[in-house]
């Protein structure tokens, strides 16, 4: 490749990131809000933000340590929301599995649900770009989201100590959830894994704090895999 | 919430570690090797696997309300959920359940 169409590249990855930005500042925005008033100093927050930056697993940290859950808990937990993306680096490596080591890791820390369906899609439509073309289209995308996405943290974390009790900010974070859920839903198994999620967890709602998520998540998951599989079979 | 500062270090530095291992997996480690099949089917379950049972005590027995289940929380999450599902945008649900959350609220102060 040359440097021309590296550049176009990553220009192109940069303006497809870019309508992204309805999502991530509110999202980023209430982060902040919800960090500091759950007791996290201002550079804890930047913290989260900068070295974790996976918004669904900073929420999910944060209201376990609300809960006072023991650290073992919210990590796991929190890092159990995030096993998706062990998905998302196995979808990404025959893609970029040629690229530098350390294009590799910089791609692996900036991998989140907005960078990795943007960028599967454009591989998946030109199948032709080259390794190096793919990793900087998947940088600028990148580009459009992430310094966003710690400038907006910033901002709710500043901003969020002015705003009132009132405004029961506590239940933004469940709407923000099951609105990303929501979509993810899209066959019977999707379903019958969401629905045994909530019974399971509810049943165990007295389990030390994220235990019982955990086993929750784990029969959703079997639940998800064996409804898959009878509707497979009886299609066949 | 309860820790030392220390202790919410240790957390945010296990977090970070932690993801980042996760997102470095396979790309970084093994390249194009394939998985066992039923882990990526698994896998593929995680997140409607996880969110779903965190957010169901949240709606049903809020903190805010003292654990009492709250008639304008549960429609506002119902709301959140239907429009989300519909038109298969985050954004959309978000704004939504919001509206419905504060219209509620908003009503049962004045009533």
């Amino acid at each position: 490749m040359t440097a021309a169409t590296a550049k176009s590249a990553y220009l192109t990855g940069f303006r497809d990131g870019l309508p992204f930005i309805f999502i991530v500042i509110p999202f980023a925005v209430l982060f902040g809000v919800v960090a500091i008033e759950a007791g996290l100093t201002l550079a804890q927050t930047m913290g989260f933000t900068v070295l974790v930056i996976a918004g669904a697993a900073q929420f999910a940290a944060v209201q376990l340590m609300l809960d006072n859950a023991a650290i073992g808990f919210v990590l796991l937990a929190a890092l159990a929301v995030n096993l998706r993306m062990a998905m998302y680096s196995a979808a990404l490596a025959p893609y970029l599995g040629g690229a530098p080591l350390w294009q590799r890791a910089l791609v692996s820390y900036l991998n989140f649900d907005q960078t990795y369906m943007t960028a599967v899609a454009k591989y998946e439509d030109q199948p032709d770009m080259s390794v190096a073309d793919r990793a900087q289209y998947f940088f600028g995308v990148a580009s459009a989201i992430a310094p966003l996405w710690c400038a907006a943290t910033l901002g709710g974390a500043l901003i969020g100590a002015a705003i009132p009790e009132a405004l029961a900010l506590d239940f933004i974070l469940p709407i923000a959830f099951l609105s990303m859920v929501a979509p993810m839903v899209r066959t019977l198994a999707h379903l019958a894994a969401a629905v045994v999620s909530v019974i399971v967890a509810l049943l165990l709602i007295n389990l030390p704090s994220g235990s019982g998520l955990l086993i929750a998540a784990l029969c959703a998951m079997v639940a998800g895999v064996a409804v898959e599989s009878l509707m497979e079979r009886a299609r066949a | 919430m309860n820790y030392t500062a220390g202790q919410i270090w240790l957390i945010i530095g296990l977090m970070a570690i932690g993801t980042f291992a996760i997102r470095f997996s396979f790309l970084g480690l093994i390249g194009d090797k394939p998985m066992p099949p039923l882990i990526l089917r698994m896998l593929r379950y995680t997140p409607v696997a996880v969110l779903p049972g965190m957010v169901a005590p949240l709606v049903l027995w809020p903190a805010a309300t003292g654990g009492q289940p709250d008639l304008v929380r549960i429609i506002a999450a119902l709301v959140a959920v239907g429009v989300a599902y519909k038109t298969r945008k985050v954004v959309w649900g978000m704004f939504a359940g919001a509206a419905a959350f504060y219209a509620g609220l908003g009503l049962t102060a004045l009533l």
